[in-house]
């Protein structure tokens, strides 16, 4: 008798988390909001993508420049292949962000120094590649070798943190949907970075916003490009997975 | 006499320090901390003030309370109307000083939880998040929520 109650009950359907569809903190933001993002000529963001533009048809050290390689406007460039990042790097020997893949490029193919992780130049490149993929569904794939920086990742999302000893899992897929003071929680994904924040006036990395969590929640922050972050963003890009690109997205 | 010029310069300096107060273990038994943290006294009116202010509290920011003058209250945790009906002061009090003891999923920050125990705060924030009179406070106003 028992084994047939217990056989039922591992048959009942399970009920998917509500988190496990993803849903874009776009569909959270108040219709003003939204429209604002999505009329190119009202976004602020869309500054940050033609400075950019400017920057990627700019010459560098060597005379050459990212539109020498990738055509004037980013047309050589691969939509799919930008939603894809970040991707697992066998020079690297582990995870390659979008924006270190541009770092990278400027200092093989402009023979420029490297810059450091978040310099407003890199963001601004990061903001006018990720932008040539606007509406593209993130795709990263941490079925193969990306698969450790996810799990790290997922363990520190899941890790409380700081004086207020509360954790991303907490806000993000508990209590969605939910008001903290007059602010809906959204789901936190990473689809709309590099983003406008109204708070800061001013379009933030994904690190950026890591960090301003961080201090949320009165944590030492990480360092941005440091390899906890750089797995925080792998899996928060693969938890986002299908979800519409929207760099510049604006959020709070 | 040339150093006697610089001993208020030094007093500010330490001043910080001092502000700290010692934490004070404390006990819960029963789901319940009966004895109030280091025996003080709190006072209502104090506490409605914590319990709705941004900077020290926040408690508001998750929960439904009797303070109408404050706009957006959040929806994420139980409204406390009524709590001091169904909660003993005692009861109340652990559920301030550390809520996790009783629900250790929770996302309710622990106000009054032994520093040591954080896991990489802020060098700014590496106390209690009130002190132990503030939770006092707290407890003596949530007592009055009838």
């Amino acid at each position: 008798m028992r084994r047939v109650l217990l056989a039922a009950i591992a048959l009942l359907p399970l009920a998917a988390p509500a988190w496990e569809q993803p849903v874009s903190g776009y569909a959270y933001l108040p219709e003003q909001m939204q429209a604002m993002q999505d009329d190119e000529f009202e976004n602020p963001g869309m500054y940050t993508v033609e400075d950019g533009g400017t920057l990627f048809r700019a010459p560098g050290y060597n005379g050459n420049s990212c539109a020498g390689c990738h055509g004037d406007n980013g047309s050589g460039l691969d939509r799919k292949g930008i939603a894809r990042y970040p991707v697992y790097s066998t020079r690297h020997g582990g995870p390659l962000t979008l924006h270190q893949r541009i770092n990278d490029c400027r200092e093989q193919h402009l023979d420029e120094f490297p810059l450091t992780y978040d310099e407003p130049e890199l963001i601004k490149l990061e903001t006018f590649v990720r932008h040539l993929a606007r509406g593209e569904p993130v795709n990263v794939d941490v079925s193969g070798p990306l698969k450790p920086w996810y799990d790290s990742g997922k363990a520190l999302y899941h890790t409380r943190i700081g004086q207020l000893d509360m954790s991303c899992h907490h806000c993000h897929d508990r209590y969605v949907d939910l008001k903290l003071r007059d602010q809906v929680l959204n789901q936190g994904h990473s689809n709309a970075f590099p983003a406008h924040r109204l708070l800061t006036g001013g379009v933030s990395s994904l690190h950026g916003k890591f960090r301003d969590c961080y201090a949320t929640l009165r944590a030492l922050p990480y360092e941005v490009g440091s390899e906890e972050f750089i797995a925080l963003e792998v899996y928060l890009h693969a938890r986002g997975n299908g979800l519409p690109i929207e760099t510049p997205g604006i959020r709070r | 006499m040339k150093y006697l010029f610089s001993l208020p310069l030094f007093c500010c300096l330490l001043a910080p320090l001092a502000a700290q107060e010692a934490y004070l273990p404390w006990r819960a038994e029963n789901f319940a901390i009966a004895a109030p943290l280091g025996g003080l006294q709190g006072d209502a009116a104090r506490g409605r003030a914590i319990v709705a202010s941004r900077e020290r509290g926040n408690c508001i920011s998750c929960h439904l309370l009797p303070i109408p003058e404050h706009p957006m209250h959040g929806t994420l945790a139980p409204p406390l109307f009524g709590v001091g009906a169904r909660l003993s002061a005692g009861e109340l009090r652990l559920r301030v000083v550390d809520e996790k003891l009783i629900n250790p999923e929770t996302i309710m920050p622990a106000f009054y939880r032994d520093p040591a125990r954080y896991h990489r705060p802020h060098p700014d924030h590496a106390t209690t998040i009130l002190t132990a009179q503030e939770v006092e406070d707290v407890v003596a106003y949530l007592v009055t929520l009838r």
